[in-house]
């Protein structure tokens, strides 16, 4: 029963009429495919860019800065070769703030967290970009379930010892969660990382050097190459970042 | 499976009655059963992935039936995947773009669709046999009993693992569906193990036999009715 069609092709049975209407088929689809890939192209583009300009208006308050730091972005190296690419608030051509992707590894895979801190090194927010966290345990990180994340805003290294750092149940002054604690020390751990690479590149973040867009100058993209060199042979993780880093510069380009 | 002789297509009471209950892909032919233990751990998701899977269905039963005149019995398994495969990049490219937020809820499991045997099943058992029309509201049936189970299983998981149900509805269907949203236990704890996918082992359990017990009243109090489908 099974196979028989309604209308029979019963004139040829050889290879090469099969293979004729799978290429056939093949041709349609990709066809299709192709059609369907540029008509969306652009709106997807558009999209992932308003993704970022979101996620960046959480971190760093919208009346801090006058310019959009999604298009004001510099590409630092991190540790173990990985690249941080930092968004710039700048008020009056003056830098106030950046933002950045932070990363650790969760309970069950890695947290992606948005940090804004401001030049003086304070927090300005903290926000989780995706997880995968125990659901009614450890996602009480994102805003949606728990407003913990606020309890990182306005503090630094300065204002509170190196010692503190950590959740209340290795002495720090961070609530765990109740059945969760790796979760959150995950978070805390990504966060003070954060903190110390602002830090570091501070001198970097505060210098304004063009006025052209970035992603057009040659230095951008020496960086890039290099970059990704030294991206190879990194961890996977931080593989993952250094695509969707390039994927944003991309679209800083096109805009 | 099922044999489509008449041809009054659209109003075809055992066509629906195939689909929505006596075939449903899950309750009955236990198909699909990964996209439906992914994604169910709210109604909401649940209906958003089912709605993604009848579009599936329907475009990939309307082409199988378009060109079953032109695909060789011999290689119909490939040119069926090549189908499927390209109907569910175009589904996910044009939810990217245009149904952005749905889209980052669900994007994980849009591919997955891919492997949904229940569309390949559908393409096989029906629409290669069958006329457009015919093969057409076999894939609305059929794509409305699936979002049918992912939004029963969807929704007694949701309530028993964290007391509501329909959260974040407005994701999904607008600002306007806001009123599904309901909070059934007012300050519950939660129920990890329903959220978790064993969770949704245990009430597809519960579900099936469920039915199970159903139909075999239904049997027992008309036991002259026509026999069942499968």
């Amino acid at each position: 029963m099974i196979g028989k069609g309604v209308i029979k092709p019963s004139y040829t049975e050889r290879p090469a009429y099969f293979a004729g209407i799978l290429g056939m088929i093949a041709a349609i689809a990709g066809s299709l495919l192709v059609m369907g890939f540029v008509g969306t192209e652009a709106p997807i583009k558009q999209r992932a860019l308003e993704d970022l300009q979101r996620s960046l208006a959480q971190v760093l308050p919208a009346q801090l800065h006058d310019n959009d730091p999604s298009l004001d972005t510099l590409d630092q190296p991190a540790e173990g070769g990985a690249v941080t690419r930092f968004y710039r608030a700048t008020r009056a051509r003056v830098a106030v703030a950046s933002a950045f992707e932070v990363e650790e590894g969760g309970y069950s895979g890695p947290i992606r967290l948005v940090m804004g801190v401001s030049s003086e090194g304070l927090i300005l927010g903290v926000r989780v970009l995706s997880h995968t966290e125990t659901p009614g345990l450890g996602d009480k990180i994102e805003m949606a379930k728990n407003d913990w994340m606020l309890s990182f805003n306005g503090l630094s290294l300065t204002n509170l010892a190196d010692e503190r750092w950590a959740v209340k149940k290795d002495g720090g002054q961070f609530d765990q969660f109740s059945g969760a604690t790796i979760t959150p020390r995950a978070v805390v751990k990504a966060v003070k990382k954060g903190l110390l690479l602002e830090q570091r590149n501070r001198a970097a973040l505060s210098r304004i050097e063009t006025v052209a867009p970035p992603g057009l100058s040659d230095s951008q993209g020496e960086r890039q190459t290099q970059a990704s060199s030294q991206a190879q042979g990194a961890s996977q993780s931080q593989g993952a970042l250094q695509t969707q880093g390039s994927r944003q510069s991309q679209l800083t380009e096109t805009h | 499976m099922q044999q489509h002789r008449g041809f009054k297509p659209l109003w075809n009471k055992e066509l629906w009655q195939e689909g929505l209950w006596n075939n449903n892909v899950v309750f009955s032919q236990m198909l699909a059963l990964c996209p439906l233990l992914a994604v169910t751990g709210t109604a909401t998701n649940g209906l958003g992935m089912g709605l993604i899977s009848l579009l599936v269905f329907v475009i990939s039963n309307l082409l199988v039936s378009m060109l079953r005149g032109v695909i060789p019995p011999e290689v119909r398994i490939p040119a069926f995947v090549m189908l499927i495969a390209t109907v569910v990049t175009l589904v996910d490219l044009m939810m990217n773009a245009w149904l952005h937020e749905l889209h980052q809820v669900l994007g994980l499991f849009i591919p997955l669709i891919v492997t949904n045997c229940a569309i390949l099943g559908r393409a096989e058992a029906f629409a290669y046999k069958n006329p457009v029309l015919p093969s057409i509201v076999d894939g609305i049936a059929m794509g409305l009993g699936f979002t049918l189970a992912l939004v029963t299983l969807g929704a007694a998981r949701e309530i028993i693992g964290s007391g509501t149900l329909f959260a974040n509805a407005h994701l999904l269907l607008g600002e306007m569906f806001g009123f599904l949203e309901l909070t059934v236990i007012p300050n519950y704890d939660g129920f990890l193990l329903m959220i978790l996918p064993p969770g949704a082992f245990l009430m597809l359990g519960f579900i099936v036999a469920g039915k199970r017990v159903l139909e075999r009243r239904s049997t027992e109090r008309a036991s002259a009715m026509s026999p069942a489908g499968c």
